[in-house]
């Protein structure tokens, strides 16, 4: 393994991991891995679905003990008992699900467990509001610290968890694919922080799917393959293709699939659908917006944070009620139709947040696999359990799961591999209609290779595919349309053969500049549908 | 598909399902250290004609525990069963001993069947009610079925006056009689109430195990926003669990009414909470999601075999009731220590093992083709 290139005397290691082994029932998670971070640098962690690296850093944090293998932090050995007794010590993580409480404030949340203490008995409020109006600021996010963490959208709700992750003053911050639901602009103030922290000395482990991004803010890359590690490298001698190699270990497949399969009829009309803010219920999310979408193509919902992209895509399900406008699949008017009758009719959803619409953690990978077609294995009154397995066994495999089998809990999946079961599971139901809202979420590269080969081949066998995506390489890489959602709109439509990453940067830029004098649904757009 | 899935050997089906076993475990144990000790201290335990009294107090609060079963499982909870057993007692006293219509001036004497049957189908209906307030109406199960505790009570109050009403057995020129069958009676010399028991028991385990509404019930309980979402009617999901509960709860309104030929409003006090406890014993979560027909069943035996056992030997009422509350706190503990220990063994045995595995190959492929990302 390579030598660091930043000389270590500069930036000594702070904490070290040896040879660590963590075992889960029968899963080998880690085996013997040697690990090290160095002090104001970013170590980028890289890694497959399920190649061990949230079980690594959970380790360091003191959220798991390792079933075998020492650490050593600032020269000495180190036992967390408790992730509390690491945050005392200078680790603090950013977990890759979310760990708020949804009934709690911004502020109660970002100080559970440890609030601060006025004549010894009372919470010192102002004293808080003080410091999360200030880490919030740090990171530009506007955000009201007494609103209900409910209330945030996904994305809002992720920069919470970073500030809290921020506000422990840590001397070692973990952050666990902390961008997953952020946009660019969120990103890029994310790393301005990372960089104001690491100029502190502050040791920083970044893990991240995208990894150009997490390439662009690394000093350090380590690579992790099936709980071993395979590869240490200074990250400006090392490139995507290199990262991607390790990963696989072999040398990886086009990320995007061939596109353009032929187009029929068309299966989903969407005509001046109009759908309240369930937030907000004074404003329309979505506002008087035409969509079709034919058999064989592929289109992709682009736009900013809160474009009214996933409340378009959640009324289309059945979850929204539809204000005004009409709704068809295939013909058929499903504007009043329940979710039920929308799956059944061949119209389903792969949500935003899978912990929370996505799957049911108390079932297995089997049951929650088979939960929305489970009419489809009836014979009788009854579940054909038969037939059942032989759909979820077909299916893991079709969009390879890494799991022990039907049985095994959700819990006990990779970050990835539980999107993955979200996306089987709607599979499953055979739908004519596929809406997917940022399907590619905490998903390694091969898995997104995969997904949008998915999508090609659903798209192929004469389905209409509809995703939401914040990233321009998706939009232009894997649909055959793309289009620009700004203030419940659509605002643009782009050929992405002939576009250009600039191109529809400005365009959801050019959307989003006119100034935002009203909240009247009725002002125009400014963009007419190209 | 370009790649496929790395599946790790096979584990055998069986091996999954230990887990399930465990979770019951906690109340097995617990029967067990019951059967014994009591059978230690009491030398009538055991025996044959014991066995069957002990089942047949066992069946009621049986039959209770598997309404509450799918409740819980469903992440609510039905505080009413108790009063529903009252109400259903007074209802089938009331038509057995004859229904006053003062408007027509005539008096009915239903058949038996009939009585049954309108019996079940109020207790029903006041589930059906629990049900509305809690999915359209929004009022929380816990608020929803304690209002209908005092209103299924304050009813049977009314309709009685208060009063017991003695005698079902119904008299031959009405036509009516029969009734104290369902208490009394044997079919192979297994008494109908034990029989009820195990119909009860057939019917829903095939319900959650072999049917979607199972499936959906879980994933009610488990997450009901992501269920709702995979097309589960969730509302209609969760009306359903109370009216079964109501039903279960009237049925055992009857069973005690036919024991004891009579029916007091103010039969089924507290049984709301015997049911909870047998359901808890036997594993499943008060969050939803959770539990099982076999763990309910056995958690009902272990609180009848107690209950009944401590009368036996001759244990004061005061020390029985601070007993059965201690088993309940003790099987529930049971569980947490088994499970953790069962873990950290499972770990211990595959950390011994992971010395000799390969690791996987470290030298990575040298990167040529470059990637389009
Ligand atoms: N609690 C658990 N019980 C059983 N197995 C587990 C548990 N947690 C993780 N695993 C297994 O350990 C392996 C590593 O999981 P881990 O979450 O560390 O992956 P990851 O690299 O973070 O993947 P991702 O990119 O998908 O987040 C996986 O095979 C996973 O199934
Ligand atoms: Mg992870």
């Amino acid at each position: 393994m390579t030598a660091p290139a930043v000389a270590t005397d500069t930036h000594p290691v702070v904490m070290r991991a040896r040879d660590i082994t963590k075992v889960y029932g029968g899963t080998h998670a880690l085996r013997g891995v040697d690990f090290a971070i160095r002090a104001g640098c970013v170590t980028a962690l890289f890694g497959e679905n399920g190649a061990g690296k949230s079980t690594l850093m959970k380790i360091l944090a003191g959220v798991e003990t390792p079933t075998t293998g020492t650490l050593e932090l600032f020269g000495e050995a180190a036992v967390f008992a408790s992730p509390v007794e690491a945050v005392d010590r200078g680790v603090a993580i950013i977990h890759q699900e979310l760990n708020l409480c949804p009934n709690l404030s911004v502020t109660d949340n970002l100080f559970m467990g440890r609030e601060l203490i006025r004549g010894g008995l009372f919470v010192n409020e102002g004293a808080q509001k003080l410091i999360v109006a200030d880490v919030l600021a740090r990171l530009e996010e506007k955000i009201d610290p007494n609103a209900l963490v409910s209330e945030l959208r996904l994305g809002q709700q992720q920069v919470v968890e970073i500030a809290r992750a921020i506000s422990f003053e840590a001397r070692v911050l973990i952050m666990d694919e902390p961008t997953s639901a952020l946009s660019a602009a969120e990103v890029e103030v994310l790393f301005r922080v990372i960089r104001e922290l690491t100029a502190t000395g502050v040791a920083i482990v970044y893990i991240s799917h995208h990894l150009e991004e997490a390439l662009l803010i690394a000093d350090d890359v380590v690579v992790l393959r099936d709980g071993a590690l395979v590869a240490v490298a200074p990250a400006d001698e090392v490139d995507i293709a290199w990262v991607v190699a390790n990963m696989v270990g072999r040398n990886p497949d086009d990320l995007y699939p061939e596109m353009g399969a032929p187009v029929g009829e068309a299966l989903l009309e969407v005509r001046g659908l109009s759908v309240a803010d369930p937030a907000n219920p004074g404003r329309m999310a979505v506002a008087d917006l035409d969509l079709t979408v034919r058999a064989g193509e592929i289109v992709c919902l682009y736009g900013l944070m809160g474009a009214g992209r996933t409340e378009l895509l959640e009324t289309l399900a059945g979850r929204l009620p539809v204000q005004k406008g009409s709704v068809h699949v295939d013909g058929r008017d499903v504007t009043a139709a329940s979710i039920a009758d929308r799956i059944e009719l061949g119209m389903a959803l792969v949500p935003e947040d899978r912990q929370r619409d996505g799957l049911v953690q108390t079932m297995s990978v089997g049951d929650n696999l088979s939960l929305a077609s489970i009419r489809s294995f009836l014979s009788g009154p009854f579940v054909s359990g038969r037939r059942e397995q032989v759909a979820v066994k077909r299916t893991i495999v079709d969009v390879t799961v890494k799991t022990l089998g039907p049985g095994a809990a959700i819990g006990s999946l990779s970050g990835g591999n539980q999107q993955k079961v979200v996306i089987g599971k709607v599979l499953l139901t055979a739908p004519r209609v596929l809406l997917l809202d940022e399907p590619t979420r905490g998903i390694d590269v091969g898995a997104k290779a995969d997904i949008f080969t998915l999508m090609a081949e659903q798209a192929r066998s004469g389905r209409a595919v509809l995703f939401a995506t914040s990233e321009l390489g998706e939009a232009l890489n894997a649909a055959d349309r793309v289009l620009v959602m700004h203030r419940g709109r659509v605002v643009r439509e782009l050929d992405p053969r002939t576009t250009t990453k600039e191109d529809l940067m400005a365009a959801s830029d050019d959307a989003a500049s006119p100034p935002e004098t009203t909240n009247d649904v009725s002002d125009d757009a400014n963009g007419a549908l190209a | 598909m370009n790649r496929s899935a790395q599946q790790p050997a096979q584990r055998p089906a069986w091996s999954l399902r230990v887990g399930d076993v465990l979770l019951e475990l906690r109340a097995f144990i617990a029967l067990a250290v019951i059967i014994v000790i009591f059978a230690a201290l009491s030398d009538n335990y055991l025996n044959p004609s014991n066995l069957i009294t002990m089942s047949r107090h066992v069946a009621i609060n049986a039959i209770l525990a598997l309404g509450m079963l799918l409740v819980i499982l469903t992440g609510g909870i039905d505080l009413s069963v108790g009063s529903i057993v009252g109400l259903s007692g007074i209802v089938a006293g009331v038509l057995l001993q004859g229904w006053e219509i003062t408007s027509f001036n005539v008096i009915l004497f239903p058949q038996v069947w009939a009585v049954i049957v309108i019996s079940l189908v109020v207790g029903t209906v006041v589930g059906a009610f629990n049900g509305i307030l809690i999915t359209r109406f929004k009022v929380a199960p816990f608020i929803a079925t304690l209002g209908m505790l005092y209103v299924a009570r304050g009813t049977a109050l009314l309709i009685s006056n208060g009063a017991t009403f003695p005698r079902l057995g119904g008299s031959p020129e009405l036509g009516n009689t029969g009734f104290s069958f369902l208490g009394t009676g044997r079919i192979g010399g297994i008494p109908v109430s034990i029989w009820l028991m195990v119909l009860f028991a057939i019917v829903i385990w095939v319900l959650i195990r072999k049917m979607p509404f199972g499936r959906w019930l879980y994933a009610t309980g488990g997450n009901a926003r992501a269920a709702e979402l995979s097309g589960v009617p969730v509302k209609k999901v969760t009306t359903r669990v109370y009216m079964v509960s109501g039903l279960c709860a009237a049925m055992v309104g009857l069973i005690i009414a036919s024991e004891l030929t009579s029916a007091a409003p103010q039969t089924g006090e507290t049984f709301e909470l015997n049911a909870i406890a047998a359901v808890v014993i036997g594993g499943a979560s008060l969050a939803g999601g959770r539990g099982t027909v076999r763990g309910a069943l056995v958690g009902a035996f272990v609180i009848g075999f107690l209950s009944d056992g401590l009368v036996m030997v001759g244990v004061s009422t005061f020390w029985q009731i601070v007993i059965k509350g201690a088993v309940i706190v003790l099987a529930v503990m049971l569980d947490q220590g088994q499970q953790s220990l069962k873990r950290s063994q499972a770990a211990a045995v595959a950390a011994a093992s992971v010395r000799h595995s390969e690791p996987p190959a470290s030298t990575p492929a040298p990167p040529t083709a470059p990637v389009a990302v």
